[in-house]
């Protein structure tokens, strides 16, 4: 569903990305490690559309239509879901309200009815019990006065109501105490299906034991430098980040 | 060094000739109760000496008031029968609560809805002056500086007619009072000068909603002077609405004097206007006071939205608190002036002022001046302010959620706005106030 190949992109003028290739298939759970400054997040922002990092070569095409050329908005409405690193607060909105406007703005792309109030709130309480979101979280400004956990919870939270095509996970689990952890790897698990594409970027191996990836890909310097199954993520962990500096970059 | 005796005498005429034309009154004239006059009058001729502030003038410097001096204004028709015409549209018909309206600055028990209860005492100053001196007296003309501020002086000068509202010891008033000064169009330009006198005893508390509106495209002045005395561990949650003719000019002082242990809260709310200049301020004279100036300012067309603020932190373990939001579109101007002055018993003040502003056009502007003079050491104020565009964080996250840009947009500058709305307590001003707000941005289906 999602091809990328030799994808290269700027931040600041500073070239971040230097050639990634990449193929999602339908179903398949794709997890990118990499140390600090590796590009991981930068991939992560770069597929959902953010005005601040620039393409300089290479393609991507999600669902047969080229990504790169589509606005941010139309990327979701296409069914590309970013779960925020960083959750933004927005005073004054009403998570509810946002969720809403969301939701019927990606139907109203796909040529679908737009839900209404009962419908919608029906569809929440569905989802927010799989992520153990309080009540209250829903009727307060989006993100705002959050904590940590609620924020990424809320982010999944989310995802489970936009119900996307391919989700991508920007290190969803940093800053997570283990309870927090379960309970957002429980939310992805839950949205696994046969239809659905998943990348998850992470820091850190402990999500994997929660989230088991089909496929493991190791991020150095812009570039993909080892593609595996979930063992590589265990023998990453075993080695450190230090041991890819001794790797080549994979071949296509 | 008297002030009177360099004045130019064609000065002294000329702003005599602005007293009786732009107050319709000769505050020499006698009439009403002996106490009252020596205070217009003294009012009256502290005008005539320091006329209007000028470019000059640093309180003003960003605020021309040209087109306002300029205006050949008359003092409203004294008609108390007078028609208001879209004066349904500023009234909260869903709000339980008290409503004291006056049209032209003239009260009207027509469109009034004052019970009783225990404890408090709603009316007309008209009225009250007479039967009411001894509370009145006390307080009225005590507080706002006529002798500094030409305004001032020239409302006080014209002390006819307001709001008086008394509330007595340890009296909980639950349902919020409404006050509304409505101005109709007239045929020539009219002034009228309301006048607010808010006294809340020991351990009173009371909910004011202060409305400023007009007839569409009227062309007048209101110069507003409203006074407000906290008492002791009293509470007071103050609203003002400005909500003005396009054509109008709006100045008005609100004057805050706290007693110990006291809670004052205001949100200033500025839509309309041509002109606009608020000066909010509190003096904080006792210990344990607590006091909030809020402000929201929207702007467009040509409108200029001034307030200044000040707040005298005289004694030690007080609180205030600032935050003021505008959002400019158009060639509008905006002018934030916040002054916070710690002298030096005021130990353990906690102050702390926020300006923002948000500019929707290339030629919309703010002129935001945070003014901090502390003369105590052990404080904590700070202070901020931040004028720009929508944050592209924000706008990138709802866009990534599937949300047009456009819409984003509009839903980000409600946001701005509503932040400061949704903390007015009084629920039909704020449904209200937030239906205005999400029609300005063509916002359909919040029912929150």
């Amino acid at each position: 569903m999602l091809t990328i190949k030799n994808l290269h992109a700027n931040v600041q003028g500073k070239p971040i990305l230097q050639g990634i290739d990449l193929q999602i298939n339908p179903g398949e759970v794709h997890a990118i490690m990499g140390p600090n400054g590796s590009g991981k997040s930068t991939l992560a922002n770069v597929l959902a559309g953010r005005d601040a990092y620039e393409v300089t070569q290479g393609e991507v095409t999600f669902l047969g239509k080229d990504l790169l050329e589509l606005e941010p908005e139309v990327r979701a409405q296409e069914g590309i879901f970013l779960a925020f690193q960083y959750p933004v607060e927005i005073p004054g909105v009403n998570n509810t309200y946002f969720l809403k406007a969301a939701l019927n703005s990606i139907r109203k792309y796909r040529g679908l009815d737009e839900l209404d109030a009962m419908e919608f709130l029906k569809l929440v309480r569905e989802k927010m019990n799989v992520l153990h979101i309080d009540q209250s979280l829903l009727n307060r400004p989006v993100n705002e006065g959050f904590s940590g956990g609620e924020k990424k919870r809320n982010e999944i939270f989310q995802m489970a109501v936009l119900d996307p095509k391919l989700a991508i996970l920007d290190e969803t689990d940093s800053g997570l105490d283990i309870d927090a952890l379960q309970t957002v790897a429980e939310g992805v698990n839950a949205l696994r299906n046969p239809d659905r594409g998943i990348i998850v970027v992470t820091h850190y191996q402990r999500l994997l034991n929660y989230i088991v990836p089909d496929f493991v890909h190791v991020l150095s310097n812009g570039r993909i430098v080892k593609s595996g199954t979930k063992e590589l993520a265990l023998e990453l962990e075993a080695h450190g980040y230090g041991w890819i500096d001794s790797l080549e970059p994979a071949t296509v | 060094m008297n002030g009177e005796l360099t004045l130019a005498n064609e000065t002294v005429e000329k702003n005599t000739e602005v007293l009786s034309r732009w107050t319709g009154t000769n505050p020499d004239q006698s009439d009403g109760p002996a106490w009252l006059y020596p205070l217009r009058r003294e009012a009256g001729s502290r005008f005539i000496q320091i006329g209007f502030p000028d470019r000059h003038d640093e309180e003003w410097r960003f605020t021309p008031i040209a087109p306002l001096i300029d205006t050949q204004f008359v003092a409203a028709a004294q008609n108390s029968a007078a028609e208001a015409p879209g004066i349904g549209n500023f009234l909260f018909p869903e709000m339980e609560g008290y409503q004291i309206v006056f049209v032209n600055g003239i009260f009207q028990p027509g469109l009034s809805t004052i019970g009783t209860e225990a404890g408090l005492h709603i009316s007309n100053l008209a009225h009250d002056i007479n039967a009411e001196a001894a509370l009145i007296e006390p307080h009225l003309g005590r507080y706002a500086a006529f002798d500094s501020q030409a305004f001032v002086a020239l409302n006080t000068a014209a002390i006819a007619d307001g709001a008086f509202i008394h509330v007595s010891r340890n009296t909980n008033v639950e349902l919020p009072i409404h006050l509304l000064y409505f101005s109709t169009a007239g045929d020539a330009p009219t002034t009228s000068h309301p006048r607010t006198l808010i006294v809340a005893d020991e351990g009173s508390s009371v909910t004011i909603v202060e409305s400023y509106a007009g007839q569409t495209d009227a062309v007048y002045l209101t110069n507003a002077v409203t006074e407000i005395v906290v008492g002791a561990n009293a509470n007071i949650d103050h609203y003002k609405l400005q909500r003005e003719s396009g054509n109008a000019f709006h100045v008005a002082t609100l004057q805050v004097q706290h007693d110990r242990d006291s809670v004052f809260s205001t949100h200033a709310i500025n839509l309309g206007s041509r002109i606009a200049r608020n000066d909010s301020n509190a003096v904080l004279g006792a210990s344990g006071i607590e006091c909030t100036l809020n402000g929201l300012y929207m702007g467009r067309g040509n409108q200029l939205i001034d307030n200044h603020t000040y707040i005298d932190h005289a004694m030690p373990h007080c609180a205030s608190h600032e935050i003021y939001k505008g959002i400019l579109d158009g060639q509008a101007r905006g002018v934030f002036n916040g002054k916070i002055l710690v002298r030096q018993d005021a130990q353990k003040t906690d102050a702390k002022q926020t300006n923002k502003t948000l500019l929707l056009s290339d030629d919309a502007q703010i002129n935001t001046k945070p003014q901090l003079e502390i003369y105590a050491d052990d404080v904590k104020c700070t202070h901020g302010a931040t004028v720009g565009q929508l944050s592209a964080e924000a706008l990138f996250y709802l866009r990534a959620r599937g949300i047009p840009v456009a819409e984003a947009r509009d839903l980000l500058t409600y946001a701005f706005a509503a932040d400061i709305v949704s903390r007015i307590k009084v629920e039909a001003v704020r449904h209200q106030l937030d239906l205005a707000l999400l029609q300005e941005r063509a916002i359909e289906g919040i029912e929150s």
